[in-house]
């Protein structure tokens, strides 16, 4: 079956679908929600080491992964829009951004409670932590520049190259602080030794499922908002029931 | 296990429920400000069709 | 009017571009001056400790040249923008990344090429060995470039609009990590007797990676800017 993709890809066909697609993700994002905080908090034992402590990583990993996989996501959208000058691609990068931040700032929030109590120390230059640091920049950058420039067009191309830039960049700075934190031999914080229980692992897959539904849903919110906002002359925006009541 | 054990999570209860806290206070913020946007911006295009039709 | 060739279009912009710059001699002072106060405050706020200062050396005139390079950036494009020169540049029938890559290493050569030579009398300031200077000046010549060149991006990017000094530092300076990272490590690494090559080497490919990429990025950059 031939499903033409283009016809998903004019604006006022996808508001209208987001429309329709975000309680889905919504809702199937809270349900989750409650299972996977049901899992970690009720189901998953207390670990030998870490007491209850461990329990921080439900959020933790979830919120560490989602934020950089949506970085490359809004990369690739930016990518799209700049090569195929798709209007519609360019929007989802720019309504990515601001979740993305977000998910990146809850990551260094979560991870410095959590080292507080395992580490001894609120905040500790690993590599992870550092790269982490370094994205939650990268986001601020895209964003700021977005805002800084009042023709859409340009914004959405100058940050788009911004984007691409910054996802090359990620692993590079990555490996030089990884390579940096081991020459000083600092912080040595791993993670290996004891295997993780599989109810442990059901919470965080549940919670990662979870909050990727709602990365999702909140994004389409905020893309429709986004489409109102630049196609605000055209006429189908006129006709519709929200503007007509 | 009752209530009080559970929410002091054997003395972690800062740590875990700063996580979680933080993390709904998050979710709620970012849900109200894209509401807040909706708003304004339906607003305005009300605006803008009310003066089209004023001018019609 | 016979063509340019490559070489020649590229000395001829280098050389217009020096002139100017030479013109202006306050605004490559600025930076110079502005380099080496923040060098001197250092041991002013963390006190004068000669060990502690000696150990510190490196990043601190790594950090101070990463900040001294985001002052000039402003001043790459902006005024061949303002008066028109910029797009006669994007008409001509030789590549815009060439003409780009000419005026990369002419504001390297005011803007980080001092910051090259004056280095070595701060490093004094911080009781650095002799050793320790040579591989100071190569790791900070083969890393202003990289700074200048990221630079670029980010000012053709930000070109003509409000706030641009800012907002330029902020793209610039996370993209500028690794450069700071092995640049100071080599430095540490004469200090703590382990190899130097490393980090030179990667420095160096760090200078090749950017030398290929940029000029290019940064003709790219032009073209959205100023469409």
């Amino acid at each position: 079956m031939a499903i033409n993709w283009f016809k998903y890809s004019s604006p006022s066909t996808f508001y209208r679908v987001a429309g329709k697609m975000v309680p889905w993700f919504a809702g199937s994002a809270a349900v989750l929600f409650v299972v996977g905080l049901y899992i970690g908090f009720f189901v998953a034992p207390t670990d030998i080491q870490q007491s209850e402590a461990y329990r921080i990583m439900f959020i933790h990993v979830p919120a560490s992964i989602l934020s950089m996989f949506i970085y490359l996501v809004m990369a690739s959208y930016a990518a799209l829009g700049l090569i195929f000058n798709t209007r519609l691609s360019s929007m989802m990068a720019s309504a990515l951004a601001p979740t993305g931040a977000l998910l990146a700032f809850l990551s260094l929030w979560t991870g410095a409670l959590w080292g507080k109590p395992m580490w001894g120390a609120w905040w500790v230059w690993d590599a992870r932590l550092t790269s982490e640091l370094i994205l939650l920049f990268l986001y601020l950058g895209f964003i700021a520049l977005h805002a800084s420039i009042d023709d859409p067009r340009r914004a959405d191309r100058a940050s788009a190259l911004l984007a691409i830039i910054g996802s090359v960049n990620v692993p590079i700075i990555y490996f030089s602080v990884q390579w940096w934190n081991t020459l000083h031999q600092g912080a040595t914080v791993k993670f290996t030794g004891t295997s993780m229980h599989v109810t442990m692992q059901q919470g965080m897959y549940t919670m990662m499922l979870a909050v990727w539904l709602y990365a999702i849903a909140v994004s389409l919110l905020r893309v429709r908002c986004i489409i109102l906002e630049r196609e605000c002359k055209a006429q189908w925006i006129s006709e519709l029931v929200e503007i007509r009541r | 296990m009752n209530w009080g054990e559970f929410l002091a999570m054997n003395g972690y209860a800062w740590y875990i429920w700063g996580s979680y806290g933080m993390a709904l206070l998050i979710f709620i913020i970012e849900i109200l400000m894209v509401r807040h946007r909706r708003r304004l911006i339906l607003q305005q295009l009300h605006l803008m069709r009310n003066a089209e039709d004023a001018v019609t | 009017m016979n063509k340019l060739s490559l070489i020649g279009l590229l000395s001829l912009v280098i050389r217009r571009d020096f002139v100017l710059a030479m013109r202006r001699r306050a605004d490559v002072l600025t930076t110079l001056i502005f380099f080496v106060i923040v060098v001197s405050l250092f041991p002013l706020g963390v006190g004068p400790e000669t060990d502690m200062l000696r150990k510190m050396a490196p990043g601190v005139v790594w950090v101070a040249a990463l900040l001294a390079s985001m002052l000039s950036l402003g001043r790459m494009f902006s005024a061949d923008y303002l008066d028109g020169t910029l797009e006669q540049m994007m008409l001509v029938p030789q590549s815009l990344s060439v003409l780009v890559l000419a005026k990369i290493l002419a504001h390297w050569m005011v803007s980080g090429l001092p910051l090259v030579i004056m280095a070595p009398v701060l490093g004094l300031q911080f009781d650095m060995s002799a050793q320790a200077l040579w591989v100071l000046i190569a790791a900070l010549f083969l890393g202003t470039p990289i700074l200048s060149m990221i630079g670029a991006v980010g000012a053709a990017l930000t070109l003509g609009l409000r706030g641009g000094g800012a907002l330029v530092s902020l793209l610039v300076l996370p993209l500028c990590i690794p450069v700071l990272i092995f640049g100071a490590g080599a430095v540490e690494a004469v200090v703590s007797g382990t190899s130097v090559g490393s980090h030179l080497s990667l420095l160096g490919a760090l200078l090749v990676m950017a030398l290929v990429f940029t000029p290019w990025l940064t003709a790219l950059a032009l073209r959205i800017s100023v469409e």
